[in-house]
């Protein structure tokens, strides 16, 4: 039996590199043996991703991309499809569980300086792929065509009418239509299903590569591999199978119990992951008096609505929030600290990190909240500290007082 | 140890039920007194429902024979909700009077019902259907201290009978009622709250099953849990 197996492997090895990309990625690819929590979100984040395409499959056999049909279609799932439930939860569950676990994947990377060379192309994927599921999240949340659906693509969409000059004809481009209709409907679906969900794998597949390129980074943000034993193998590293595959698998598993949670017991988390308003079906003749976009959006919606609109426009504020979004890229180059690591990091950078994470989950609450003016007033505060956290960086990171690298990772 | 309890933190944060207001725009809303696991009240609802509410309203996603799920039969389903000739257990609640003739009568569409315990909530809904009030200066007679000005009549006034307002600067302060109906207070308390575990359960027939399947999923999960934490303590149990 095991002679077969051997012979089998060999025939197929003499023609498809099987043993060596087993080893290369797995078996002889070496993760520092000092990951701790915040080093799980990666790999959950792939897990997300396996959850949001094999629901997605089960309900692109269900739902009907169009107008007259759409919500209806996703109440046929909801009720008459088997399981379909269950599936629905599972996908909508899914969206809201993505962004939570890439911004957590994204703070380790702010904390551990994940970003720092050789890891900056690594960074510009990942950043890549962030940009990607935004549009992702975007397109699949006008499917369900109710009135936030609806409402929320139409707000969005009216954004890029703002830009002078070619904003009107580029917001008809987007949307196929002078207004959100049944032809925007059809695109989406069509970038929801396809388009999109294939650049993201293929993208995601370049992100590992990169990273199994330069290897991962750790709390510590010292390279294992400049302490090598004499057959080269990282003194501090260990082989991702079996022993990351099993500490992933705990992390996964712990995760699924959290994810079932949300999808048995509150599949719409009091309206932040199903708004209660998307049970109406879209009324392009009705406004809704409150618009707000789902949570993980919120950050960015709440600084587009601190900028005062300037010269009778509101292109301003559109540029501040594709700046906030896409600032991350810069982050390799804007940080000038002798250190990676929070741990070796002096106060300022500590002081700057909290502030710009109080920052980024306050303005995510105010993007839920109607604009008051005490709310905006907040909001501005806000969006300076966020934008401070960036351009500052170059200062603080290199007057802060750092202490010593350690030589190797340590255990705690 | 200590990643685990993190990852414990994070589960209870991610877990928290965020209160979020419906809309309602300040209103103070009753807490509608749920029970989905009673089948005689979700079936008194559903009662109330066919016989009342779809005169006027459609629950076009709604199935007849998912009646079943709350434990009616096909045979109760024909005779206790009088289900005409023409209208078979598998189609879905449509209404009597089609939607052209209830816009000319009351100047709105009345608005499928198939999932609006999810826009309005159980609370608003519970609270809605117990604050109607006579006011003569409305087309209808009625008006709604949750819902001013609403375009629907009064269809249940024979059973909680007729409130009045107490205005106070443009708001209804209090209603009282004025004039008795068939159902006693409680009784009508009653009533509503079966409509309104009706209208929960039609707007999400898997509300009855999913606790159930969410509490084996999570068994099963920390089972597998505890083996995965096992494996991997020994599998690491040489790394320091």
């Amino acid at each position: 039996m095991m002679n077969l197996i051997t012979k089998l492997i060999g025939w197929i090895d003499e023609r498809f590199p099987l043993v060596s990309t087993w080893k290369a990625h797995l078996s002889e690819y070496y993760a520092p043996k000092n990951f701790n929590f915040w080093y799980f979100f990666g790999g959950l984040a792939l897990l997300v991703l396996v959850i949001q395409i094999l629901s997605g499959i089960f309900l692109t056999m269900n739902y009907k991309p169009d107008a007259l049909f759409a919500f209806a279609s996703v109440e046929y799932i909801m009720r008459d499809v088997q399981w379909g439930w269950l599936l629905r939860y599972i996908h909508s569950t899914g969206a809201s569980m993505f962004f939570v676990v890439i911004y957590l994947h994204m703070f380790r990377g702010l904390m551990y300086g994940s970003y720092r060379k050789p890891r900056e192309l690594l960074w510009i994927i990942g950043m890549i792929i962030y940009l990607a599921l935004m549009g992702e999240a975007f397109m699949g949340y006008l499917l369900p065509w109710g009135q936030m659906s609806f409402w929320g693509a139409q707000v969005i969409v009216n954004l890029f009418s703002s830009v002078p000059f070619i904003g009107p004809d580029l917001a008809i481009m987007i949307r196929g239509d002078f207004v959100v209709s049944d032809i925007t409907l059809n695109r989406f679906f069509a970038l929801h299903v396809v388009a999109i969900p294939l650049v993201l794998v293929l993208i995601i597949v370049a992100h590992l590569v990169a990273l199994h390129e330069v290897g991962s980074n750790n709390p510590d943000g010292v390279e294992i591999k400049k302490h090598k034993d004499s057959n080269g193998i990282p003194l501090d590293g260990v082989p991702f199978f079996p022993y990351m595959v099993v500490k992933d698998g705990v992390a996964a598993v712990a995760f699924l119990m959290v994810f079932s949670a949300v999808v048995f017991f509150a599949p719409d988390m009091g309206g932040y992951f199903l708004e209660y308003n998307n049970f109406v079906p879209a009324n392009p003749m009705k406004t809704p008096e409150h618009i707000a976009p789902v949570w993980y959006f919120t950050p960015y919606y709440a600084i587009l609505r601190a900028v005062p609109p300037m010269f009778g426009s509101q292109f301003p504020g559109v540029v501040a929030m594709g700046v906030a979004t896409v600032i991350f890229f810069a982050l390799p180059w804007l940080d000038r600290g002798p250190v990676k690591s929070i741990r070796y990091r002096g106060p300022i950078y500590k002081t700057f990190l909290a502030a710009f994470v109080v920052s980024f989950v306050g303005l995510g609450y105010l993007g839920l909240m109607p604009a008051t003016e005490t709310y905006t007033l907040i909001s501005r505060i806000l969006a300076v500290v966020y934008f401070a956290f960036f351009f500052l960086m170059p200062w603080y990171t290199k007057i802060d007082a750092c202490k010593p690298e350690p030589d190797r990772v340590t255990s705690k | 140890m200590k990643a685990i309890k993190k990852i414990i933190v994070w589960a209870m944060l991610a877990c928290m039920p965020v209160l979020a207001t419906a809309s309602g725009g300040g209103v103070h809303l009753d807490k509608a007194p749920l029970t989905l696991q009673d089948q005689a009240s979700l079936q008194r609802g559903a009662k109330l429902f066919t016989s009342r509410c779809l005169a006027c309203h459609s629950a076009s996603a709604m199935r007849y024979n998912r009646l079943n799920d709350i434990g009616m039969s096909d045979d109760q389903i024909k005779t206790e909700l009088e289900l005409p000739e023409d209208v078979k257990v598998g189609s879905t609640m449509q209404a009597a009077m089609d939607a052209n003739s209830a816009k000319m009568a009351y100047g709105v569409a009345p608005p499928d019902l198939s999932v609006i315990a999810r826009s309005r909530s159980a609370d608003w809904l519970y609270t809605y259907m117990r604050s109607f009030y006579a006011d003569s200066g409305r087309p209808s007679g009625w008006n709604n201290s949750v819902f001013p000005n609403v375009g629907m009549p009064f269809v249940l006034a024979d059973l909680q009978g007729e409130q009045e307002a107490e205005m106070h600067e443009g708001h209804v302060a209090k209603l009282k009622l004025k004039e008795a109906g068939s159902m006693s207070a409680e009784e009508y308390d009653q009533a509503i709250a079966d409509l309104t575990g009706y209208l929960v359960f039609m707007s999400e027939p898997a509300i009855l099953i999913r606790h159930q399947i969410g509490w084996i999923v999570l068994i099963f999960l920390s089972v597998l849990l505890v083996l995965m934490y096992a494996l991997k303590k020994e599998i690491w149990k040489d790394i320091h």
